[in-house]
């Protein structure tokens, strides 16, 4: 008699969560549309002229992945909390912290890598170069897992409420301002001509930050959401 | 089985600015089965819920085998919690459901196994969702059976269950506690395990 | 020693009465150091010979900058303890804190704004410091809005105390990531306190007014921090003997 090791429960975690996802596949689709969507908004707003989208279309494309990510994000624990498998997976002798590492681990595949093969077409589309679109996708690959980490601090804070959804953007959003103002200047460094590396290694730098530290503040607060 | 005991020292619990109870003391061993009473609001649930070491309790101390729970992961080793939700995933097969609870814990039974023992035989690639209540509450039955739980917290195991699967609940709570396992629950219902079993609280 | 001190001042009688008994003396303090200060700041301080008059608001605006970061560590910190050792009256200092911050925010942002028309000629500019202050402000508000949304206060301290704590992890690496971004975008603005040396008839009035809205934040502490107890122990015995004694 053995307990499942930690690297057990935490890729059975994941997959459950893939295999969740699989059967409600329908629902994958609507972060990706809204992301295309809100992309599609800013040039009917501000008019189709080429100079103008290319300067602000690394702005764009981020501000409407950060908010694809709040929306997605909002269900990382609701359906767990509400058939009560929250509670089967605080129960459990292994560290819970590792476990809510699993859970956004698989949203950020659900949720955030799709967003990585849709973004160089949203940034065609925009009129950005190939070579800045190269940056944009590093500074998505490397800033979207962090807006995940940090959102599940959110929603572990307000899973207990009833509207809950309006309280955690408010939350969220200031937590989201550096990884934004880091992403975009990458990107705009990279327009200009500039080197990109200091940039990038930053948001390494905030990515390794946030694995290491932002699942005990929302292990806590899930805890909490169950009392 | 070694033996295990769930002391409670002084527990007491406000909520909402209410006291609920205080100076609650018990100690549950081995083969002992506790059954919280009390009316809707008194405290049964927010007690589950320290016993599970979900909530804090204001003030007072909860010790396993006499060690005080404090990293509640070595306790949640020993403990499984049925609450008023089962736990289960509506799009998951009951096989998958049970597969994952193992991954998180010791396995015992076969999956297989402890499903012919609630009478869920043949079930095993039937999504939860299309289970009536009562196989749904026999499945997370099921899931007890087949991790290594020695202490079952159980919130209302009886809801929604027919007479039948009462019985059979009941006769599995009855065998853990003989096999040296420990149980707490609350409920509405008149249960008809043996009174040397039974410890009674009530709020 | 100091464990069963910290214990002993943290029972909500004893802190009850302490507190009474410590507030006219800070008030009057606090209008001391009011009165000096502004005195100093408005009247016997030099005019500044870029700014003339209009720089004067620093008296104000500076302080209140200062004290919104500082009751966010406060904030924090108290936070931290209630949540490990559960102390009551720390969870009510962190919550307490919070719209005290939220409003020296909110003042040092109007301040800013209004600083801003005669330096910048316009009310608002993406300056660095203006904008982490905002972020600041969101920040507040988020706690604020989280302790009012968990009906269960004790819950909604732990909460409370979560979520500043990573706040105030992130308010450096907010702050910093803005000051970057400004610095960036626009071009070094003229940044308040960059004369190396400030005359010491304006700098005096100025650290005197930073500990009035010091003092000032002390006793609105403690008048919050009465009221919370109170609101939060409607049954508790002290308070009857307390009401036994005012009859």
């Amino acid at each position: 008699m053995k307990t499942s090791s930690l690297f057990q429960a935490f890729s059975a975690v994941i997959k459950r969560d893939l295999v969740l996802a699989y059967r409600h596949r329908a629902e994958l689709i609507n972060p990706l549309a809204f992301f295309v969507m809100v992309i599609t908004l800013f040039p009917l707003a501000l008019g189709a002229e080429i100079a103008l989208l290319k300067r602000i279309a690394p702005a764009i494309i981020w501000v409407a992945a950060l908010l694809a990510s709040l929306m997605s994000i909002e269900n990382l624990f609701r359906a767990d909390y509400d058939d009560g498998s929250l509670e089967l997976m605080v129960m459990t002798p292994h560290s819970l912290s590792i476990l809510v590492l699993a859970k956004v681990t698989a949203h950020w595949l659900l949720s955030s890598v799709p967003l990585l093969f849709i973004a160089p077409l949203m940034g065609l589309m925009l009129h950005m170069d190939s070579d800045v679109i190269g940056v944009l996708l590093l500074t998505l690959l490397l800033g979207m897992p962090v807006l995940s980490l940090i959102g599940g601090i959110a929603v572990a804070l307000t899973l207990g409420l009833r509207k809950g959804g309006a309280l955690m953007a408010v939350l969220v959003l200031p937590l989201y301002v550096p990884i934004l103002i880091f992403a975009s200047s990458a990107v705009d460094a990279a327009m200009s001509g500039f080197p990109v590396s200091g940039h990038l290694s930053m948001m390494c730098a905030i990515l390794f930050l946030a694995i290491t530290l932002t699942p005990l503040p929302t292990a806590a607060a899930l805890k909490m959401s169950l009392s | 089985m070694n033996i295990k005991k769930l002391e409670a020292r002084e527990l007491s619990c406000i909520r909402d600015e209410r006291v609920l109870f205080s100076d609650l003391n018990f100690t549950l061993k081995s083969g002992q089965i506790l059954l919280i009473e009390g009316r809707n609001g008194a405290g049964k649930t927010s007690l589950l819920r320290i016993l599970t070491g979900f909530r804090k309790p204001e003030s007072g101390d909860l010790f396993w085998s006499d060690e005080r729970i404090d990293n509640t992961q070595e306790f949640y080793q020993d403990t499984a919690y049925i609450g008023h939700n089962n736990g289960l995933k509506d799009t998951l097969t009951a096989e998958e459901n049970l597969r994952y609870a193992q991954s998180l814990a010791i396995t015992t039974l076969s999956i297989d196994n402890a499903m012919e023992q609630v009478g869920l035989n043949g079930y095993q690639e039937t999504l939860v969702r299309f289970m009536s209540a009562g196989q749904r509450r026999r499945l997370a039955l099921a899931r007890l059976l087949c991790t290594h739980k020695p202490l079952w917290i159980l919130d209302e195991p009886f809801t929604s269950l027919d007479r039948a699967s009462i019985k059979l609940f009941e006769q599995f709570i009855e065998t853990h506690a003989n096999q040296g396992g420990l149980v707490i629950m609350t409920s509405h219902h008149d249960t008809s395990i043996p009174h040397t079993l039974l410890q009674k609280i009530h709020l | 020693m100091f464990m069963r001190f910290i214990y002993k001042f943290s029972s909500p009688p004893y802190f009850y009465a302490i507190s009474g008994k410590i507030i006219p003396w800070l008030t009057a303090l606090f209008f001391l150091l009011l009165g000096y200060g502004l005195y100093g700041g408005l009247v016997t301080a030099p005019a500044d010979y870029q700014q003339g008059d209009s720089f004067r608001i620093i008296y104000v605006h500076v302080p209140a900058a200062w004290m919104s970061m500082f009751i966010y560590v406060v904030m924090a910190i108290s936070g931290g303890i209630g949540l490990v050792w559960r102390i009551k009256l720390a969870e009510i200092v962190s919550i307490s804190s919070a719209s005290i911050g939220a409003s020296f925010t909110f003042l040092a942002l109007v301040t800013g704004s209004l600083w801003g028309k005669p330096m910048w000629g316009a009310w608002w500019v993406w300056d660095a410091r203006l904008t982490s202050e905002l972020v600041l402000l969101f920040l507040y508000l988020g706690v604020i809005g989280l302790y009012n949304g968990i009906e269960d206060k004790r819950t909604a301290s732990r909460a409370v105390a979560i979520l500043a704590l990573v706040g105030v992890v992130n308010i450096p690496i907010i702050h910093y990531s803005v000051e970057w971004w400004n610095t960036l975008h626009q071009g070094a603005t003229v940044s308040k306190l960059d004369k190396p040396s400030m005359h010491i008839d304006m700098l005096i009035p100025l650290l005197v007014m930073a500990l009035a809205f010091k003092v000032y934040y002390a006793i609105a502490l403690l008048l919050r921090c009465r009221n919370e107890l109170l609101e939060r122990e409607p049954n508790g015995k002290w308070i009857d003997e307390l009401l036994e004694k005012v009859k």
